[in-house]
């Protein structure tokens, strides 16, 4: 199966490791990813203000290229990049004022928009499409006494919309770790914000919730936090840095998107699963669990 | 004052009389603790015509659009929205929240793109 691939800046940069991980358990699983061809940044959230479509115009215009390519479906990695062209594309379809008004402003662009490319999340995939079983069916490696801490984030879940699974209690992440044989925790901080964004100008918030965070996946014995948000990722694993020095008793976990455990669990080469790009290298850790 | 309120409900939206003052959006909010105000008491003012305290409480700035708070309440608030009208209309006076060059050369290089561009149409003009 081939797909219409988005990836997003942040998958070309700081989560390579994302990118490359999950290209290779794709192809495992016989998907190949094509990436969009001339795709620009989506303006990685979606405008909340009603007059304000300019900063829609950027995730429709990605849509376009889909259908450029003859086809009517996209995948993403980036739970924000998923999000802002998941609800954009809810906006024109719903919205057909708005649409005249948005393809009247896109004039230099030759097809005229609907709002009928299907949005979908690379974990919908393997959940809908693939099938857990599938993917249990490609485990080559065993884990013993491991045990990760599924963390979503907020915006593979809400608002309602574009949530991907249950918006209070979702279970895709604990299904896909149980159809490899790895244990989960059961995590009441999986659905709670991170501090996102504000981990620009407001360092000291995100370190608060990292710290909490981090913190209690290690109380209920995980020994890794396992994401799918790059800005999640950032903020739980390299803010791990200034944690520490706010709280010298804080002992840290490593941080690994979900496709670098897929990766592990297939037993595919470590070169593509990319753990020099974690800020906390996993690598101790992993090779004490024999998983390396 | 009415008619800040009333941007308030055309850039979110909502119906800011709708909420009864239950606090379950507070309740969720991860990031109460850092507020002046908590949301439910920011659409209280709006609802009581004082607008002004309202925005001048850094709620709105501190709220990371996180959506919980939105999928919580039971009279259907997209607080989240109120949040963002707020913001835009303290942002389209052409004053920015954030200070862009006051970001060290550290902090730039290690933060990846989704968080400055995210950050920066949150809280810049
Ligand atoms: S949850 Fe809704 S009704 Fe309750 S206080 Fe918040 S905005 Fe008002
Ligand atoms: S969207 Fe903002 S106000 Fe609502 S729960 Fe999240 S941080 Fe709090």
């Amino acid at each position: 199966m081939k797909l219409s691939y988005y990836p997003g800046c942040t998958l070309k940069t700081n989560a390579k490791n994302f990118e490359d991980s999950a290209i290779a358990v794709l192809k495992t699983l016989g998907v190949e990813l094509v990436e969009l061809p001339r795709w620009n940044c989506c303006g990685t959230v979606y405008s909340l203000a009603s007059d304000d479509l300019i900063h829609k115009l950027a995730p429709i215009r990605n849509l376009i290229r889909v259908k450029e390519q003859g086809e009517d479906r996209l995948v993403t990695l980036c739970a924000m990049c998923y999000n802002t062209l998941k609800r954009a594309n809810i906006f024109v379809k719903k919205d057909k004022e708005s649409r005249d008004k948005m393809n009247d402003l896109m004039d230099r662009e030759k097809i005229n928009y609907e709002g009928d490319v299907k949005v979908f999340h690379i974990l919908e995939l393997l959940r809908d499409e693939i099938g857990f079983d599938e993917i249990g069916k490609k485990v080559k490696r065993k884990f013993n006494g491991f045990k990760v801490a599924p963390y979503y984030g907020c915006l593979l879940l809400r608002p309602e919309e574009a949530g991907i699974d249950d918006m209070e209690n979702p279970t895709l992440l604990e299904n896909l770790f149980n159809s490899l044989g790895v244990e989960t925790v059961d995590f009441p901080y999986k659905n709670e914000c991170c501090g996102a964004y504000q981990t620009v100008n407001k360092v000291d918030l995100v370190v608060q919730r990292t710290y909490t965070i981090i913190n209690y996946a290690k109380k209920l014995g995980a020994d890794m936090v396992v994401t799918s948000c790059p800005l999640c990722e950032f903020n739980l694993d390299r803010r791990q840095e200034e944690v520490k020095k706010k709280f010298p008793d804080f002992e840290g976990l490593p941080v690994l998107y979900f496709t670098q455990i897929m990766g592990l669990a297939f037993g595919l080469d470590k070169k593509s699963l990319r753990f020099d790009l974690n800020y906390i290298n996993p690598e101790p850790l992993l090779k004490d669990k024999k998983l390396l | 004052m009415q008619d800040i309120i009333d941007k308030v409900s055309e850039l979110s939206e909502q119906n800011l009389y709708s909420c009864y003052q239950c606090g379950k959006c507070s309740g969720g909010c991860p990031s109460v603790s850092e507020m002046d105000l908590l949301p439910n008491q920011v659409i209280r003012l709006l609802q009581l015509g004082m607008p002004d305290d309202a925005s001048n409480a850094n709620t709105m700035w501190i709220c990371a659009s996180c959506f919980t708070c939105t999928v919580r309440c039971p009279k259907g608030v997209d607080i989240a929205k109120v949040m963002e009208a707020l913001r835009q209309i303290s942002l389209r006076k052409n004053v920015d929240y954030v200070e862009v060059r006051e970001i060290s050369a550290k902090e730039i290089s290690i933060l990846p793109q989704i968080a400055l561009v995210s950050n920066f149409r949150k809280q810049t003009a």
